[in-house]
């Protein structure tokens, strides 16, 4: 088995992640249109695009926490469209960490494995392993609001690794950072996801990032068939009460 | 409710000097010491002077706190099952119609409370006399002050959480238990004390729709005062309810300081309603706004239904001083009555609570004491400040009574506390840095501030006016101590012609209820457009 699934069409039985015909209209414009994209068992993607090119949609269309207008998302040649968010195995890391603010670290990196009705000193071992993997070894008991950016980001990526997730999916998770802080991350990053094992796909609008930890760099605009989009949009209608 | 303070924003003018700071506070401490404390000093020490003993022994006081309390507990949990789900939607989805329908759910908290009870007995007439029909418009009044309380906090969390939790494995349902909920609490446990505290100081609504055999204490301290004039047992009573509401307020406070936590604050995306449930979310909380408009489309039939047919005789006749049987003026003379005292208390209600709330912000020191203070008159019932202004006026040295100048002061002081909360977290919003921008750029001291806060201020007082204006309108619970008889306001006249049979007197209370409806909803959506984005009022 090849570790890298080079990408095209036809190619059977799909192993990983196939994202097939994938559109997303927002407003009446198409954000996201005949969108193609594999991602092999044990690959790392880099998908580079600019800030509004719908990268973070694509995401949450692939966690299954946004529904698609057309398009068919599957997992070993199984489709996904019946699968809820919860039951898909897919981590989901964003550019800020959004750690739960009612939970101190320990709590936020076990959240995942609660939710699977983990017993509570399995949750605390895979808990302390986490922390060790992502170099933060003793931070179970912290507060999150004690916590730098890079801290942060690191504790987002440990909740993400925490239930064994069959792919990873990073929105960004270096771009809040500064510069020394993301290389080196980014270097930790490729290292981390080569030791578990788990393939991922790193949105980025950086290209030097994404070669930093993918082994495969795509460009949003080159899967998807059409004319390049218009100016940058979001499910964004800001209107609070 | 605010939001907390940043940091950057808790710097005052440096121009505006401590002293300034004093002037601007000394109007509303004056007027808050001579008309707010001096009352209710009025109320404890005759309380406890003359019918406390009385009244403690006496089982028809138990009977009638435990009503009081039983019927705003009940009233509470029915707002709080309807207003949740209301505030999820219109503060989380985006759908076509949302603004309307938030407006429908926010706006019946500033009508008057008079109108609501009349609109209820036209809608179920049946139901008139009921602690059902008291729950029923509680629950009407109070939907908009949890869509804006929980809501107003619940548009801010960033829904991505609650997507991240989905992605490790939460069902929607856990989701929101583990992750959204425990946010939340602080808001519904706030958005619960004011409800609590609104509905067991409910007046109006009580005296139109209620059980004249199941008083509430609002009732009660009224009937003892004015129709059986025993000022010692109705300042007892008033007592109790000061000290009744004090202990929901401080379990209320520590009750939100337990449940505190770090907001993550976020103006962010709203996401339309794309699965099923949702679907179904949204159309429960339209039909909720129509059951919430049901009462006043009631209300509105019953003034148009003149005879067999349709016709706008009643509000013709309210213009007609020979209109009725025993009156000599028209019925309409009360709404110049009403517009007069409320221009009036909404002049006097802006001063006060806008030098305030200059004062709370700017304030180096005593600026959390002051805001306090001038939240007072929310947590005192309008009824036992109306009650404390009469026992001020019969013992003391200022008598009031009679004075036209009593119903508007009145008013104003009920209105004053949300004038203040709807200025000063606008006052708070501003970046300190734009001052110095405007001064960098030339500004004096003084025209940097009216360029910058001024500018800002100007648009919350105009909010602030259309509320306070609307509240004065309504306003039934310290005007009902103070009215004099030959000029009621549109209220205390509504409750009086409520005594009268006859479809005549019906179809023109009807009449000059709508008429006094539209005034209030035309003053308050009139207002509504200069609200800044993410200003709630209470």
């Amino acid at each position: 088995m090849s570790a890298v699934t080079p990408r095209g069409p036809g190619l059977a039985p799909a192993a990983g992640l196939a994202v097939e015909g994938v559109r997303v209209v927002y407003e009446g414009r198409a954000v996201l249109d005949d969108l193609a994209l594999r991602v092999g068992p044990r690959e790392v993607v880099g998908l580079l695009g600019p800030s509004g090119s719908g990268k973070t949609t694509l995401l949450e269309v692939i966690a299954g926490v946004f529904a698609a207008d057309a398009g068919r998302v599957s997992w070993d040649g199984a489709d996904l469209a019946a699968t809820p968010a919860h039951r898909r195995g897919f981590g989901l890391v964003f550019q800020d960490a959004l750690l739960f603010p009612h939970l101190d670290v320990g709590r936020n990196i076990a959240f995942g494995l609660r939710m699977a009705r983990i017993p509570r000193a399995e949750q605390d071992t895979r808990v302390a392993e986490l922390l060790a993997l992502v170099e933060l070894p003793g931070f179970e008991r912290r507060s999150v609001a004690t916590l730098s950016g890079g801290e942060a980001q690191r504790v987002a990526l440990a909740r993400a690794l925490a239930p064994r997730p069959r792919l990873l999916l990073l929105d960004e998770p270096f771009s809040g950072l500064d510069r020394d802080l993301r290389v080196r991350l980014a270097a930790d990053v490729r290292a981390l996801l080569h030791r578990v094992g788990t393939p991922a796909i790193l949105v980025t609008h950086d290209e030097e990032e994404a070669r930093a930890v993918a082994d495969r760099v795509v460009r949003l605009a080159d899967l998807q068939p059409g004319p390049p989009q218009g100016p940058p949009s979001g499910p964004a209608a800001h209107d609070p009460v | 409710m605010d939001r907390p303070r940043a940091p950057l924003t808790a710097r005052p003018p440096a121009e505006i000097s401590t002293r300034a700071v004093a002037w601007l506070a000394a109007g509303p401490v004056a007027m808050l010491a001579v008309f707010v404390a001096a009352p209710l000093v009025a109320v404890f020490s005759q309380g406890l002077a003359g019918g406390l003993a009385a009244v403690l022994v006496d089982p028809v006081t138990w009977r009638v706190l435990g009503y009081t309390a039983a019927q705003a507990a009940a009233s509470t949990v029915l707002a709080l099952l309807a207003g949740l789900p209301a505030a999820y939607v219109v503060s989380r989805l985006a759908f076509p119609g949302r603004q309307v329908l938030v407006v429908a759910l926010v706006v019946p908290f500033v009508l008057p409370t008079v109108v609501v009870g009349l609109a209820f007995r036209a809608l179920l007439p049946g139901l008139a006399g009921t602690t059902a029909a008291v729950l029923l418009a509680h629950v009407f009044f109070n939907i908009g002050v949890v869509v804006r309380v929980v809501g107003g906090l619940w548009g801010h969390l960033d829904p991505r959480a609650g997507r991240v939790a989905a992605t490790l494995g939460a069902r929607p349902w856990q989701a929101f238990r583990a992750v959204t909920w425990p946010l939340l609490r602080p808001a519904v446990a706030a958005a619960a004390a004011l409800v609590f505290v609104f509905t067991f100081t409910s007046f109006g609504v009580v005296l139109v729709v209620g059980d004249p055999a199941q008083p509430t204490l609002e009732v009660e301290i009224y009937r003892r005062a004015i129709q059986l004039f025993d000022l010692p047992g109705a300042a007892a009573l008033g007592l109790l309810q000061l000290v009744a509401i004090a202990a929901a307020l401080a379990v209320a406070a520590r009750l939100q300081r337990r449940l505190g936590t770090v907001q993550p604050l976020r103006p962010d995306a709203m996401s339309r309603p794309r699965v099923r449930h949702d679907r179904a979310l949204v159309a429960l909380v339209a039909a909720e706004a129509l059951l919430v408009l049901a009462p006043l489309a009631a209300l509105a039939v019953r003034s148009l239904r003149v005879g067999g047919g349709w016709g706008l005789e009643w509000y013709r006749l309210l213009w007609n001083p020979q209109g009725g049987t025993t009156r000599d003026v028209a019925l309409a003379d009360s709404l110049r009555v009403s517009v007069t005292y409320a221009v009036v208390a909404t002049v006097l209600a802006l001063v006060l609570g806008g030098s305030a709330a200059c004062a709370i912000a700017y304030a180096r020191r005593g600026g959390d004491a002051l805001d306090t203070a001038v939240a007072l008159p929310l947590g005192v019932s309008a009824v036992t400040l109306g009650l404390g202004l009469l026992l001020v006026s019969v013992s003391g040295p200022v008598d009031i009574r009679g004075a036209w100048i009593a119903v508007p002061l009145g008013q104003a002081l009920v209105a004053t506390p949300l004038v203040v909360r709807t200025v000063l977290p606008v006052l708070r919003a501003v970046d300190p840095r734009l001052r110095e921008v405007a001064a960098t750029l030339g500004a004096g001291p003084w025209r940097a501030w009216a360029a910058v806060d001024g500018a800002q201020l100007s648009r919350a007082a105009a909010v602030a006016a259309g509320l306070a204006c609307a509240v004065s309108l309504g306003e039934f619970g310290a005007t009902a101590f103070l009215a004099r008889a030959d000029s009621p306001t549109v209220p205390v006249l509504l409750v009086r012609l409520l005594g009268r049979p006859g479809e005549a007197n019906a179809g023109q209370a009807a009449a000059l209820a709508m008429v006094l409806v539209l005034l209030t909803a035309a003053v308050v959506l009139a207002t509504e457009r200069w609200r800044a984005p993410g200003t709630g009022a209470l």
